[in-house]
């Protein structure tokens, strides 16, 4: 009786129809969030005593980086649950996941790369962090590539899911002993979230953003499902009824 | 010798090995015979079956070859430039000869149905594909790793470094197998694989780059390598935990 909700979820139709109607209620607070976050760390806050403006990047580039990790667990256990209970629905939602996580983590990639211009002299560095994001780009591209090999969506829906699953197990490990092998060549340069050092003034504008990525990522998961949904039905009847003005 | 040779590419000859092994798999009686010793006879059968077609033994282990000279070439003759990369180049060279020789794991048992015919025995597929898994070790990663040393010191190694390197080398190519057997399992029913294959397992083998070209470059420099050998054993038993249970997943659904 308390799973109904579950289990309607498997059906196509009520999936179309709720994510319809529930894209608004995500995609305006992300934009507000956005929006007041932006100015609130572009505009408001202090420069930085050491970096003086070129720290502000971060309030595009930590976002970024926390969903490009975020979408990713959202595809694998999305395609757990597609594998376990076989439901259709929760593949479409990890096939859609993976083109949104591979942008957000190419963001944090260039991002990255752009705020490390200035700070390190250099484009690129072999830091931990940019180097765990490169490995997980690699990981969306196998994932979106496997994908595209099979003809057979539902094959390659539950062939993708193994391999979601598998690298999701992988994900810390790869973080960690990116970290470890780092940590041998050079001390840490990066500042670390969640330590005290921020002032309120820079830390509420950086949260407005990570909660407003989030809920971008929600609009924008929401409108790919759809399309998924609409793409994989597109010989059932209820399509007709559902795209009548 | 050429004619047992000749034998090998016989795809009867191929069904003769199976049938030799694995009768008593199928006369025995479904109950009689139990997962593990299911899974010995497919390892004698596939190490059979390799030892009759040598040169696919041989090729891995000439591209590992032919990819550390590589580097001396392109790099510098001096072994005071090439020393200290050594155990870097000796990894990436056995990370892609351990992917070349992954097509072979699944790939001839697949194409004759064999592999459909494991699927259908009624016994644990995770345990056969275990064992197939660790025949390719024994087939790949053990010379790999009895022919790094030499590569090693090519590029400058002294001979005390010898046993390091044999022992990361042989444990990390134990991690390798286990998560390329989970990619061939990804791959199998997709022509061409190649690319694919590397994109899926390179970077899922990044963590056993990383500890096992520390442990090397440590027993290069005469230092003590446990650390990243214990660290490199510890993937391999994760690997050893959970490989064959997603590579067994991944064959299912590219059998049905």
């Amino acid at each position: 009786m308390a799973w109904t909700w579950f289990h309607r979820l498997a059906s196509p139709p009520h999936i179309y129809r709720v994510a319809g109607r529930l894209t608004p209620w995500l995609a305006w607070p992300a934009a507000a969030l956005i929006v007041a976050g932006l100015i609130g760390g572009l505009v408001l806050a202090p420069p930085d005593y050491q970096q003086g403006d070129g720290y502000r990047i971060i309030y595009v580039h930590a976002p970024s980086a926390w969903m490009s990790l975020l979408v990713y667990s959202t595809m694998a256990v999305a395609a757990a649950i597609g594998l376990i209970w076989r439901m259709k629905v929760a593949h479409a939602v990890a096939a859609s996941c993976a083109p949104i996580g591979a942008s957000f983590t190419f963001a944090a990639l260039v991002t990255g790369s752009l705020w490390g211009a200035p700070m390190w002299g250099t484009y690129w560095q072999w830091d931990p962090r940019l180097t765990s994001e490169l490995i997980l780009l690699f990981l969306y591209f196998g994932y979106m590539g496997l994908r595209s090999a099979f003809d057979d969506v539902q094959r390659a829906d539950r062939v993708s899911a193994v391999l979601a699953v598998v690298g999701v197990v992988n994900v810390p490990i790869i973080h960690y002993s990116v970290t470890w092998w780092n940590s041998l060549h050079q001390a840490p340069s990066v500042m670390r979230l969640g330590e005290p050092t921020m002032p309120p003034s820079m830390l509420v504008p950086l949260l407005m953003m990570l909660l407003g990525f989030t809920l971008f990522f929600g609009a924008l998961l929401l409108v790919r499902v759809r399309g998924e949904v609409l793409s994989r039905e597109r010989t059932a009847s209820w399509i007709r009824e559902a795209l009548q003005p | 010798m050429s004619n047992s040779g000749a034998i090998g590419q016989d795809p009867a000859a191929r069904v003769r090995a199976h049938e030799t092994s694995a009768a008593r798999t199928r006369n025995g009686g479904e109950s009689s015979v139990s997962a593990l010793t299911a899974a010995r006879l497919i390892l004698a059968r596939d190490l059979k079956l390799a030892f009759r077609k040598r040169s696919q033994l041989v090729q891995p282990l000439a591209f590992f070859a032919i990819v550390t000279t590589l580097f001396p070439l392109g790099v510098s003759p001096e072994l005071s430039r090439l020393r200290p990369m050594a155990a870097g180049v000796v990894w990436a060279a056995a990370l892609l000869s351990s992917l070349l020789a992954l097509e072979l794991l699944f790939r001839d048992d697949a194409q004759d149905g064999t592999l459909e015919q494991y699927a259908l025995s009624g016994r644990s597929l995770t345990w056969l594909l275990a064992a197939k898994t660790a025949a390719h070790w024994l087939l790949t990663g053990l010379p790999l790793a009895l022919m790094a040393p030499l590569a090693g010191m090519a590029l400058g190694a002294p001979p005390a470094a010898v046993p390091g390197i044999i022992a990361s080398v042989a444990v990390g190519t134990v991690a390798l197998s286990l998560i390329g057997s989970i990619g061939a399992g990804l791959t199998l029913g997709i022509r061409r694989s190649g690319a694919l294959l590397s994109l899926l397992t390179l970077p899922l083998e990044i963590p056993v780059l990383i500890f096992g070209a520390r442990a090397t470059e440590l027993a290069i420099g005469g230092a003590a390598y446990g650390v990243p050998l214990q660290l490199l054993a510890a993937l391999a038993v994760l690997g050893l935990t959970l490989a064959p249970l997603a590579a067994s997943a991944a064959v299912r659904i590219n059998l049905e």
